[in-house]
C-alpha cells in the first residue's frame, strides 16, 4: 500500500511560478546568470512556500501566512524618483547614502563615496557576467537550500555591488536606503554584496525611506564576502513596517581570518518580518557578533532564524537577541551553531531574552549546537519573562510613578544592544526609534 | 516624624510584625538592632511600599500622612527615603539619567517646576565631589559593576539629592569595608538636621560608632522589645541578642 502524494500549490505559490515565467527573460544578466535563476527557482518549486513542517520555519508558517503573491514591482518612473530626491535634499537626510527604489538602484539619489570604495548596480555587474562577484552572489553555499533564499536568487532584480579596496578605512556609515514609489502593494526582490577587502574597515546602515518600503512584500538578500583582518559593522533597521506587509530578509556573511564582524538590527512595526541569518567562519581567529531586538505588539510576528557555521578554528561567536512582546505578538528565535571537526578553540556563546508583558504573547525558542571539535567552549540560553520586581521597587521607591519606571526599564532592556553599536549618530536614531516604540504602548496597568 | 501603630504585617500566612510601633521625632536618629529574621527588613520594606507583604491592620505616619494607602512612588515624594541593603543594579539606564528622572517625578508629584539641566548637573556635582564618586561612575549604568561600597555611596548620593524629611537606613553597613563605611557613614551625618529623622536597621554595633543614634531599639519576633540610648548598643554587642529570643520564645 502506498500513499500517492499530489503536490497542490497554494495560489501564492502558482502566482510565483507565473511570475518567474514571465519576468526571467527580461531580468538581467547572461547565461551563467540565468541558469542560476533556474536552479534557484527549481529549488523553490520544489519545496513551495516553507511551512510549519520545515523544520528551519516551523514558527513561521509562510504557507499559512501568506496567501497571496504581489504582483513583482514596476520599474519606478522618473517622476517617482525626482520626487524623492527632493526628500533626499532635505536638511537632515542621511549622508554616504546608496538608495534602492522599489530594489533598483537610484545612482541620481545615491551619493559618491570615498575612495577605495566602489559601487555598481547588481543588473550591471549581472550583465557584465565577473565570474567571481557572481559566484559571491550566489551565496556560495550559504541558506542554498532555504526556498526563500533561493526565490529571492531566481528574481532578483537590483541591488548594490560594494567593493572596499584592502586597507580602506571607512568610519562614517554607507547608508544603504530602501525607497519606494510604487503605491501600490507589491512584491521587490533586492540583493545586495558587499566584498570587504582583507585589513579594509566599514560600516554599513540598512534603512527604509518612506511609509512605501513599509508594504508589501520584501525579499531582501545581503551579502557580505570579508577580507583577513577586515573589520565590518552592520546595522539594519527593520521598523514601522505597516499591517499586512511581509518582509523576508537574508542576511549572509563570510568570515576571512582575523576578522572583526559585529551586527546589529532592530525589528519593530506591524505585519510579518522574517530575519534569517547565515554566517560562516571560513577564516582562523574571527570575532563575530550578531545583536538584535525585535519590539513587537498588536498581532505582529517576528522570526529571527540564524546559523553560525564555524568552519575554522580559534573563532569567537557572540549572539545574542531581545525580545519585547505585547498583546499578543508572537516571537520566535531559532539560532543553530554548527561547530565543523577543525573548528577546534571555538568560543561561542548563544543567548535570546524575551519580557512578556501580557499573558496572550507567544515567544518560540529554539536554540540548537551541533559540535563535532572536541576543544571548544559553546553555550546557549533563552530566557523569557517579565520585568524584574526588584528594579521595579528600586526605582518606585526613587520616586518614579510604576508606568514611568517599566517604560524606563524597558527601553533600557532594549537599549543596552543598541548602545553597544558604537557609533553615536546610529546609537541616537536606533533609541529614539526604540522610544517612539515605547511611547506609543498602551499605559501601563498599576502593578498587581 | 515618623510613627508606625499597631502594625501587623504577614507574608504568605506567617506574621512578620506582630503589633508592631514606634515612633521617631524629626531630627532624632532611631537604631534597630535585632537578630536575622526578626522583621528588621521587612519593616523598612513595608514603610517604603513594597507588595509582597500583607499588612493585617496598622498605620504608618510620615509627617501626619498615611502612607500605608500611597504607591511608593509618591511615599518618595511624601519624603521617605529607603537606602537599599543591596542596591539594585539597572543595566541599560544610565546613571544620570535615573538620578533626574527620580528627581523630577518627586517634583511633579509635589507640584514642583522640573530643575534645569545645569542646576541638576551642579546638585549631582557637589553631591559627588563629597561623597568621593567619580565622574566615570556616573557616566555607568546604574550601580551596574559597581563594589559594595560604591553601590551604597550611589545610594547616599540619591538621598543627597532627593532630600527626603525621613530616611532608612537598611543595613547599610553590610558588605562594607571600614573605609566604605567611614565615607558613607559621614554622607549620612551631613543629611543629619532638625528637620530629618532616620531610622538606621543594624545587626551590628559598628555602623552606630559611626552614625551615633540618640535611641536604640532592639527588636525580635516582630516587636520592639527593649529601648535604651546609644549605651544599649554596646551592651548589645556584649551580650548578644540571646537574651531577647528567649524571652519572646517563652513569653
Amino acid at each position: 500500500m502506498s500513499a500517492q502524494i499530489i503536490p497542490t500549490r497554494t495560489s501564492a505559490e502558482t502566482a510565483l511560478a507565473e511570475a518567474f515565467g514571465a519576468a526571467k527573460s527580461t531580468l538581467p544578466g547572461g547565461a551563467d546568470v540565468i541558469k542560476l535563476r533556474e536552479d534557484s527557482f527549481a529549488v523553490f518549486h520544489e519545496a513551495g512556500l516553507p511551512h510549519r513542517r520545515v523544520e528551519a520555519w516551523h514558527y513561521t508558517d509562510l504557507r499559512a501566512l501568506m496567501r497571496d503573491a504581489l504582483p513583482i514591482v514596476a520599474a519606478p518612473t522618473a517622476a517617482a524618483i525626482e520626487a524623492l530626491g527632493k526628500e533626499f535634499a532635505a536638511p537632515g537626510a542621511p549622508s554616504q547614502r546608496l538608495v534602492l527604489v522599489d530594489g533598483v538602484f537610484a545612482p541620481q539619489l545615491s551619493d559618491a563615496l570615498p575612495a577605495g570604495v566602489t559601487v555598481r548596480s547588481l543588473a550591471d555587474v549581472l550583465t557584465e557576467g565577473r565570474a567571481d562577484l557572481i559566484a559571491l552572489l550566489s551565496g556560495q553555499g550559504l541558506g542554498a537550500q532555504d526556498p526563500i533564499v533561493s526565490l529571492n536568487a531566481a528574481l532578483m532584480q537590483d541591488g548594490v555591488v560594494i567593493e572596499v579596496a584592502p586597507g580602506i578605512s571607512v568610519v562614517e556609515p554607507i547608508n544603504l536606503i530602501y525607497a519606494t514609489a510604487s503605491s501600490t502593494p507589491a512584491a521587490r526582490f533586492s540583493r545586495s554584496l558587499v566584498v570587504v577587502g582583507a585589513g579594509a574597515s566599514i560600516r554599513l546602515a540598512e534603512s527604509s525611506h518612506g511609509a512605501g518600503a513599509r508594504v508589501g512584500q520584501t525579499y531582501g538578500c545581503l551579502i557580505f564576502s570579508v577580507g583577513d583582518e577586515a573589520k565590518v559593522d552592520h546595522s539594519a533597521m527593520v521598523t514601522q513596517t505597516l499591517p499586512g506587509s511581509v518582509r523576508l530578509e537574508t542576511f549572509i556573511a563570510h568570515l576571512g581570518a582575523k576578522v572583526k564582524f559585529d551586527s546589529f538590527a532592530l525589528i519593530a512595526g506591524a505585519g510579518l518580518v522574517r530575519r534569517q541569518i547565515f554566517l560562516r567562519f571560513e577564516g582562523a581567529d574571527s570575532e563575530g557578533s550578531l545583536r538584535g531586538v525585535s519590539l513587537l505588539r498588536g498581532r505582529e510576528h517576528a522570526d529571527t532564524t540564524l546559523f553560525v557555521e564555524h568552519a575554522a578554528p580559534g573563532c569567537t561567536g557572540r549572539e545574542i537577541f531581545k525580545y519585547i512582546l505585547d498583546e499578543e505578538a508572537t516571537g520566535v528565535f531559532q539560532g543553530k551553531i554548527h561547530v565543523a571537526p577543525l573548528a577546534q578553540k571555538t568560543d561561542g556563546r548563544m543567548l535570546s531574552k524575551a519580557l512578556l508583558l501580557s499573558d496572550t504573547v507567544a515567544m518560540n525558542n529554539k536554540p540548537e549546537l551541533e559540535i563535532f571539535a572536541d576543544d571548544v567552549a559553546c553555550g546557549h540560553g533563552a530566557t523569557c519573562g517579565g520585568l524584574n520586581v526588584d528594579q521595579l521597587f528600586y526605582l518606585q521607591a526613587r520616586g518614579l510613578p510604576f508606568a514611568e519606571a517599566e517604560a524606563l526599564l524597558l527601553e533600557a532592556f532594549a537599549a543596552e544592544l543598541v548602545d553597544e553599536i558604537g557609533h553615536e549618530g546610529l546609537i541616537e536614531a536606533f533609541r529614539s526609534e526604540v522610544s517612539a516604540w515605547l511611547s506609543a504602548r498602551v499605559p501601563a496597568r498599576v502593578e498587581a | 516624624m515618623l510613627e508606625v501603630k499597631n502594625l501587623n504585617v504577614s507574608i504568605g500566612g506567617r506574621k512578620i510584625l506582630n503589633d508592631f510601633n514606634l515612633t521617631v521625632q524629626d531630627g532624632e536618629v532611631a537604631a534597630i538592632m535585632g537578630p536575622n529574621g526578626t522583621g528588621k527588613s521587612t519593616l523598612s520594606y513595608v514603610i517604603a511600599g513594597r507588595k509582597d507583604y500583607t499588612v493585617e491592620s496598622g498605620e504608618v505616619f510620615l509627617n501626619g500622612v498615611n502612607l500605608l494607602e500611597l504607591e511608593p512612588d509618591v511615599r518618595a515624594a511624601k519624603g521617605l527615603f529607603l537606602a537599599f541593603q543591596y542596591p539594585l543594579e539597572i543595566p541599560g539606564v544610565a546613571t544620570m539619567t535615573f538620578l533626574k528622572a527620580a528627581l523630577n517625578a518627586q517634583r511633579k508629584q509635589r507640584g514642583e517646576e522640573e530643575l534645569s539641566t545645569p542646576d541638576f548637573m551642579k546638585r549631582v556635582k557637589e553631591s559627588a565631589d563629597k561623597l568621593g564618586i567619580k565622574s566615570d561612575m556616573l557616566k555607568r549604568a546604574l550601580n551596574v559593576g559597581f563594589s559594595g561600597g560604591e553601590k551604597k555611596r550611589m545610594d547616599i548620593l540619591q538621598m543627597a539629592l532627593l532630600q527626603p524629611s525621613f530616611g532608612i537606613l537598611d543595613e547599610t553597613d553590610s558588605g562594607l569595608d571600614i573605609d566604605a563605611l567611614r565615607v558613607v557613614a559621614d554622607g549620612v551625618n551631613s543629611l543629619r538636621s532638625e528637620k530629618r529623622g532616620f531610622l538606621v536597621i543594624t545587626h551590628y554595633q559598628r555602623l552606630l560608632d559611626y552614625i551615633v543614634p540618640d535611641t536604640v531599639h532592639v527588636m525580635a519576633q516582630g516587636q520592639i522589645v527593649r529601648t535604651g540610648g546609644k549605651e544599649l548598643a554596646l551592651e548589645l554587642e556584649k551580650s548578644g541578642y540571646r537574651e531577647y529570643v528567649t524571652e519572646q520564645a517563652v513569653a
